[in-house]
């Protein structure tokens, strides 16, 4: 979901990942949040050892800028094309480093996350081994699956500039007016014959104490 | 109000309902239903001539029943279009034998009884959610008597007395004497933060509501003895504590539990029976009146608009934001975004901060008229194609074609594509390519897992959107389940092919779990019905072959189902270690027997 003004197109000088995969593979420690239950040095060594791995090393913040430069000039020092990142969830980070794969021309298809916080450390809390052990599994999937990844390529669409709003209420009627002052066309669709919703109801309102309409 | 109204760049929809979104994040199209209002709303001029003359009384909804109103009216005085409307239901027909007296005193002529309901379809790019909440209806909570004692209120009805426009002109009268109350009592969490009846959740608003009540209620008559019985007082906001601490300056008395039982006496004041937490001791009070401080609950709405458009909500029937802090009124549907209590119950405030923010995010996502598709997309290898054409019936998007009498290889139309693989796992020849969740890819997740002590590990193929979301609902809720599962993610539980499970099973798999999104609530429209046939189809052929079908599980669990997730995990451990090693042997035996 690359949402930022650098659409991702095909023939826009990525790097070519014809040839055979180079991977570099970061175990987040995440503060103390995986790290108090994952040993990620052993699942780091663990994933050193893979086919196809040229680095592996565990890190104190991937998603931070100075863990976002660390692992950017590993991919420009050792020519990596396929980064594997075992931290939080893909749910929140994976645009982050597909972003960061995108800045040093790599493309941001060419990223595997592995689930090591939310699926993991915070999830076997009490099972310090069973937690590594699947680290360590968790990691290895997402090596091997990385080295099957292809580049991808965007396609851009028009778009219609205009918003429907569902509910003439306090909020509806406030996006509506932020967009219409914006420029742009707004459909406020509201079921009952006035807009105000319960808002129009109210006598005075907190803290304030003035009238809601 | 009256701006949106007025703005060029509103078109303002009353009486209307959203009855159908298609299309996808920069070209939806919606169609809206708008009821006929059969009178001419920018002719109208509000002067209320018809109003006058109209012979059908009908309970006020703006009042909440506590005035009446006629068959044609305007909701309120300062309602947006300023135009009466007619409910066709209460008026009695244009029929001059009947009645067409509104029609007579128009002077505007602007009543019009052949108005239809029409259909409107409007193209738009990013959707804006913003439906509110309804009332806690307290007549299931027997004890406090709402509707059987005349003198005990909801919030919203004493928020209508108290209002100079309301019946009473903001005057405050004890209902069966209508004379002013000398001594009122509030109860606190009506509906709200109970596990038995109304909501768990806390309503927000009814805390600060009531304090505002008290104040408004100490500039009508300072001597007015007030009782507000509570759990907590929730005066977090800026400027809340200072409120608070006015109103018990005020002499307002907050009593720390709530009212076990009221009772009419025969002057029909209201005897209250309470605990308090703070004395120990049952308490007893007569009062003139009372009001529930009533909670709020998910629109009613909320439900269809949900399977409309695709999105999840939370245990508590609101809506689900894409992430709890850094995508708060983002829809996990990219395009869609919440406003105020849709969300979860909020004030004024809030409700406008979410508004604006939304707004913002939309215009975030519109400004530069074009928008970027996420190429995960499937794709035909023309040449194994035989032109079937089960994946044009089995595409939720319709973004799959094939022409079966010329036997050209099947076209999918990326922009329309959502990606959820169906296709690819129900394609019999292998013809169709999901980009970003292969076979090769997902087949090599498999063997990697299941590499070592296969008999210990536990393979869950969760979707994206509900299950898998589910599972990292579990780990920020920190539920602890056995560290054998292991998951791999797909975009939809359709992506799961036939030959994953087989391929499982055959490597040494004990168990396998496919989860997905409820039925109903499928990111990909209904995707997960094909997930539901497919495993029915597997479950056949095991029982065939002589394979425990129930090593073979379907759960069905949302994103903010954490503990069902989690429960779900500690289930397969429990099937897991009741398959051994010899059954695992012969189901690798039966199975390579068969290819």
């Amino acid at each position: 979901m690359i949402k930022d003004q650098h659409a991702l197109k095909e023939g826009t000088g990525f790097k070519s990942v014809s040839t055979l995969p180079r991977i570099g593979v970061y175990v987040c420690r995440c503060g103390l949040n995986i790290a108090q239950t994952v040993n990620c040095a052993k699942t780091a060594q663990a994933a050193q050892k893979l086919n196809g791995v040229v680095i592996a090393k565990d890190i104190g913040y991937a998603c931070s800028e100075p863990g976002q430069h660390e692992i950017k000039s590993d991919i420009e020092k050792l020519g990596l094309n396929r980064i594997v990142i075992g931290s939080c969830s893909p749910r929140l980070h994976e645009l982050t480093f597909r972003k960061m794969l995108q800045s040093v021309k790599l493309n941001p298809y060419l990223l595997e996350m592995a689930n090591l916080r939310e699926q993991c450390s915070w999830v076997h809390m009490t099972d310090k081994e069973g937690a590594t052990q699947k680290a360590i599994d968790l990691i290895e999937m997402a090596v091997f699956r990385s080295s099957l990844l292809q580049p991808l390529y965007e396609n851009t669409v028009p778009l219609t500039k205009r918003t429907l709003i569902i509910g003439g209420g306090v909020a509806g009627i406030q996006a509506a007016l932020d967009l219409a002052d914006n420029g742009y066309e707004v459909i406020l669709v509201e079921k009952k014959p006035s807009i105000g919703g319960n808002m129009a109801q109210l006598d005075k309102t907190f803290p304030t104490m003035d009238c809601s309409i | 109000m009256t701006d949106v109204g007025r703005h060029p760049n509103i078109k303002l929809l009353t009486l209307s309902e959203v009855v159908d979104v298609s299309g996808y994040v920069g070209n939806f199209t919606a169609k809206i239903l708008k009821k006929s209002r059969y009178v001419d709303e920018k002719e109208c001029t509000a002067c209320g001539e018809c109003a006058k003359v109209c012979p059908v009384l009908r309970p006020d909804e703006f009042n909440v029943g506590l005035s009446s109103r006629r068959a044609i009216y305007i909701p309120f005085p300062q309602a947006v279009p300023a135009s009466y409307v007619i409910n066709a239901n209460e008026c009695l027909g244009y029929n001059p034998a009947v009645c067409s007296k509104c029609i007579d005193a128009c002077t505007k002529k602007c009543i019009h009884f052949h108005m239809s309901d029409e259909e409107i379809e409007e193209n738009i790019g990013s959707i804006i959610v913003a439906t509110g909440f309804d009332l806690y209806e307290p007549k299931e909570l027997e004890e406090y008597g709402y509707t059987r004692f005349e003198n005990v209120l909801t919030s919203m009805e004493f928020e209508r007395l108290v209002n100079a426009g309301g019946p009473t002109q903001g005057h405050i009268i004890r209902p069966t004497d209508r004379k002013p109350p000398k001594s009122i009592g509030f109860i606190q969490c009506v509906g709200s933060r109970s596990l038995k009846k109304g909501g768990a959740y806390c309503s927000n608003i009814c805390c600060m509501n009531t304090i505002k009540s008290t104040l408004v209620l100490k500039e009508h008559d300072p001597d007015i003895d007030i009782k507000v019985f509570y759990i907590d007082i929730r005066a977090f906001g800026k400027g809340f504590e200072d409120l608070y601490m006015r109103s018990r300056k005020l002499c307002v008395n907050y009593i720390k539990g709530l009212p076990g039982s009221i009772y009419e006496l025969p002057d029909h004041r209201l005897r209250v029976a309470v605990e308090n937490a703070n004395t120990a001791k049952i308490e007893q009070y007569d009062l003139d009146m009372l009001v529930l401080a009533i909670g709020l609950k998910p629109s009613a709405t909320t439900r269809k608009l949900q399977e409309m458009l695709g999105l999840q909500l939370t245990s508590d029937g609101f809506f689900l934001e894409a992430h709890p802090k850094l995508q708060p009124v983002d829809a996990a549907t990219r395009g869609i975004f919440f406003a105020g209590c849709a969300e979860a119950p909020k004030d004024i405030k809030d409700s406008v901060t979410q508004a604006s923010a939304a707004a913002g995010r939309a215009i975030r996502l519109m400004h530069k008229g074009e928008i970027t598709i996420e190429p995960i997309t499937s794709e035909v290898i023309a040449s194994q194609c035989k032109s079937c054409g089960i994946c044009v019936e089995v595409c939720p998007y319709n973004a799959i074609v094939v022409d079966r009498q010329q036997k050209t290889p099947a076209q999918i139309n990326t922009a329309a594509c959502a990606g959820c693989g169906t296709c690819a796992a129900e394609c019999p020849f292998g013809a169709i390519v999901m980009n970003h969740f292969t076979d090769a890819q997902i087949t090599k997740q498999i063997d990697v897992l299941l590499q070592k002590d296969t008999k210990e590990k536990i393979l869950t193929f969760a979707c994206n959107w509900c299950s898998y979301a589910g599972a990292d609902y579990a780990g920020v809720s920190r539920l602890q389940y056995p560290a054998n599962i292991r998951i791999i993610r797909t975009m939809c539980s359709g992506r799961v092919d036939e030959s994953f499970i087989w391929h499982a099973f055959k490597k040494g798999a004990p168990v396998v779990l496919v989860s997905g999104c409820h039925i109903g609530d499928c990111h990909y429209i209904n995707a997960n019905h094909w997930t539901e046939k497919r495993l029915v189809k597997i479950w056949k052929k095991m029982e065939k072959m002589g394979l425990r079908q129930e090593r073979l599980q379907l759960a069905w669990i949302s994103a903010a189902e954490g503990i069902r997730f989690a429960e779900t995990m500690k289930h397969m451990e429990r099937l897991r270690q009741s398959v051994t090693t010899e059954e695992i042997g012969q189901t690798i035996e039966i199975l390579n027997k068969i290819s």
